[in-house]
């Protein structure tokens, strides 16, 4: 699985509620949930995304509530993965069961900034920045969560699965 | 070498001899726990291929985020449920009013020491208070166990904190909470599991421990767990459970890091916005002039949290620039809090009481914040825009702080309240 596309850079301690906040929750529209990703804190969010599709940020994404829609409205906002130091465990859960590659790898987002192109290679665990012609190893996945990110989350995994 | 207790538990699910941290686990689910996201999990469920749910025992329903529903969207999304829970047959469901999920599951003693159980709720955190490994999942992550029975694992490592000694009057288990986490930080438990001792703990009610557990979440934690003792036997004495394994850590556990810590200086403590973990002694945030408290939720909205409250408002009245929400963590919360005279009390000084549920901790309704308004709040979430308006700034405290505050106006100490 090969990701490519270019960054966007957020903070430290992105959490579910500024990603996509309470009031949204009862949108079942992903395309809607999109709409409203970082509402209160970034109203141009998809415009943003539309050019740079990799979030790339600091330690702790998505800390705070359950809420599936956090990774959801990313997702069909159009972010491709989100590159971070260190990702909050169910925020992680949910990206790959919704099939959102999310990276972990904390060399990395300490030297890319905005704007550079990434090409990211999930089942290697390999990230290159094109424009700084560099390239790092991140935290690597078991076998079985790269193909569930491959199948496009775990629905179409086990979908995949049992048509096997 | 010997074994955590979340070693210990999740090898026990998963039918191993043993596990240690790191490895990957498929555990079998003893309870699967679902709030008004139960929605969002039923058309996963489908979207599995799910038919009939494999084991409806096992299910916990109960509506709490929205009671009664505060919107057309969300009447219907909590009809769907109610729909869902009669096809099914899931006997252990609970509509609006019954309280939060978590205050529910311990009142009705469906979560005993030695479960594995999962929720679609980040606070599930809280029952290691009964000495269970509980955790929160997402929706496909609870669809997969109502459709299985089981769910994978990554076998933490474990913290272990030992707390000792006497808290001071009106010093609670929100205090040792926010100390603790302003100590390591928003992700300093990250994907650990938290195992607690010490005579601080063992001198904890089982509502401050639920506040203690519930807590941990906040600093990341996979799960936290107090071992079971004199005082949860007693808890679980009349009821006839099938289920009840007291399990305890080896003592040559391999843990990850150890705290030791003391309480008996500990004064009361907040957490500053925008952070959990920017926490300050009480005393050294002056003059801030607060605008809406909340006295509740599923961290601080127990019996003896309105008990410390009522005690420290006395016969004053809640200041007139302050509106003062009380909510219950469950109605059986209420009916003891009225039957002590604690909420007679609290609405007599100018509380405005709400029902039971998560009420206005998630910004939903029932007290929405307004563009820069103060907010001082007895939950565990001070995230920017949580209560309603990103300009909003949200303090996090105990009950006997928020009680204090809601007379001055003001952030205040309770103990110079009281004096």
């Amino acid at each position: 699985m090969i990701i490519r596309g270019r960054v966007y850079c957020l903070g430290d301690a992105i959490n579910t509620d500024v990603i996509i906040p309470g009031r949204f929750l009862t949108i079942q529209d992903p395309y809607e949930l999109a709409r409203k990703a970082f509402a209160d804190s970034d109203p141009l969010f998809l415009d943003h995304v539309a050019e740079t599709n990799i979030i790339v940020a600091g330690e702790n994404f998505g800390c705070g509530s359950s809420r599936e829609q956090a990774a959801i409205c990313l997702k069909f906002a159009g972010v491709k993965a989100i590159v971070s130091s260190s990702f909050a465990r169910i925020f992680f859960r949910n990206a790959i069961n919704v099939g959102l590659p999310v990276i972990e790898c904390s060399s990395a987002v300490n030297e890319i900034s905005a704007g550079d192109t990434l090409t990211i290679d999930v089942g290697k665990g390999v990230i290159k920045n094109r424009s700084l012609s560099k390239q790092w190893t991140c935290v690597s996945y078991p076998e079985w969560m790269v193909s569930i990110l491959t199948a496009g989350g775990y629905i179409s995994y086990i979908r995949k699965n049992k048509a096997l | 070498m010997g074994f955590t207790l979340a070693e210990k538990l999740l090898a026990h699910a998963a039918s191993e001899s043993n596990v240690y941290a790191g490895e990957y686990v498929t555990a079998s689910i003893d309870l699967a726990v679902s709030h008004d996201n139960s929605a969002l999990v039923i058309d996963r469920f489908h979207e599995l291929g799910g038919n009939k749910v494999r084991t409806p025992e096992k299910i916990v329903i109960i509506l709490d985020h929205r009671t009664p529903a505060n919107t057309i969207m969300s009447a219907n999304l909590q009809k769907r449920v109610r729909h869902f829970i009669i096809d099914q047959n899931i006997p252990l469901f609970f509509d609006v009013g019954e309280g939060i999920c978590h205050q529910v599951l311990f009142e009705k003693r469906l979560i005993a020491p030695g479960m594995v159980v999962v929720g679609s709720d980040s606070h599930m955190t809280t029952h290691g208070a009964v000495s269970a490994f509980a955790t929160g999942v997402g929706a496909i992550d609870l669809a997969a166990i109502w459709k299985e029975g089981t769910l994978w694992f990554k076998v933490p490592q474990t913290l272990k904190f030992i707390v000792q000694g006497t808290l001071s009057s009106f010093v609670t288990a929100k205090d040792i909470s926010l100390s603790i986490i302003g100590k390591i930080g928003a992700a300093g438990a990250s994907y650990r599991s938290c195992e607690f001792y010490g005579t601080a703990i063992k001198d904890l009610s089982l509502a401050s421990r639920l506040c203690l557990c519930n807590m941990m979440m906040e600093a990341g934690a996979k799960n936290a767990i107090i071992p079971s003792d004199e005082n949860l036997r007693f808890w679980f004495n009349d009821a006839k459970k099938s289920r009840y394994d007291v399990v305890y850590a080896d003592a040559d556990a391999m843990y990850e890091k150890e705290y030791i810590i003391d309480v008996a200086e500990l004064v009361p403590q907040i957490a500053c916005p925008h952070s959990v973990d920017n926490v300050k002694p009480v005393s050294a945030v002056h003059d801030v002039a607060i605008d809406q408290i909340l006295i509740g939720s599923c961290t601080n909205g127990r019996l003896e949290d309105f008990a410390i409250a009522a005690e420290i408002i006395g016969s004053r009245k809640v200041c007139n620039t302050v509106r003062l929400l009380l909510v219950p963590a469950s109605r059986t919360v209420l009916l003891n809090a009225v039957k002590k005279g604690y909420l007679q009390r609290l609405i007599k000084a100018g509380g405005i009481l709400l029902p039971p549920g998560c009420g206005p901790c998630l910004g939903l309704h029932q007290g929405v914040v307004a563009d820069n308004e103060i907010v001082l709040s007895t939950s565990n979430r001070n995230f920017q825009g949580r209560m309603g308006a990103a300009s909003a700034q949200i303090y996090l405290s105990s009950p006997a702080v928020a009680a204090a505050s809601a007379v001055t106006g003001v952030i205040s100490d309770p103990r110079e309240v009281v004096r």
